[in-house]
């Protein structure tokens, strides 16, 4: 699954950390997130989703 | 955003803590009940008996405390340990199977002992919660 966290990340100069503070996960998560290595849970995206103020399907595109 | 920082980090650091006391009481009770009867009640039974029913209290508090720290990690760290987990129970089963299939058809000449099994099982889990750890890095 593809995604736009890092963008959205850098756009409100937020570090992985500040971010993983934000969600209440660890930073390996987040760096993993935004490498595409882990797939979040739904309940996570939507917590990210909120936090950016944007969709899910704005944040992640889900490719076969 | 710090509220939800200091919870995450702050319960994490305790339950890790928490989980470090109890094993290292389990540990200490196990001591006390493999060296006891020999070196301090002269094989007294009452004791022997009460010695390894505190080993036993010990080891449940340090698994509650185990599972109090995996339920509070987050959803990545709770994967990596579960797929490490089922690696070394896997190896575990098989490899400590054989290991008893070795001694019982007398193909090596000692005992199979049991901390052969702990010492497997404990690498094994080391050996996943380290290339699980690179993976998603």
């Amino acid at each position: 699954m593809k995604n736009r966290l890092k963008v959205l990340r850098a756009e409100r100069d937020f570090t992985q950390g500040d971010l993983a503070d934000a969600l209440g996960v660890s930073r390996q998560t987040v760096n993993a997130i935004e490498k595409g290595k882990f797939d979040p849970s739904l309940p996570l995206a939507f917590k990210i989703a909120s936090l950016f103020g944007h969709s899910i399907e704005e944040i992640f595109q889900y490719e076969n | 955003m710090s509220a939800t920082k200091n919870d995450f980090k702050a319960q994490t650091h305790k339950n890790t803590v928490r989980l470090a006391v109890w094993t290292g009481a389990w540990v200490v009770s196990m001591a006390l009940a493999a060296f006891g009867p020999k070196f301090v009640w002269n094989e007294n039974k009452t004791l022997s008996v009460l010695a390894i029913l505190l080993n036993v209290s010990m080891g449940i508090m340090m698994i509650l405390a185990n599972r109090t720290l995996i339920k509070g990690m987050d959803e990545l760290q709770r994967k990596i340990q579960i797929d490490a987990m089922a690696i070394s129970l896997g190896v575990g089963v098989v490899g400590g199977l054989a290991y008893s299939l070795l001694d019982t058809t007398n193909v090596i000449p000692w005992d199979a002992e049991i901390s052969f099994l702990v010492v497997l099982i404990s690498v094994t889990y080391m050996i996943g919660i380290f290339v699980n750890q690179k993976r998603y890095l």
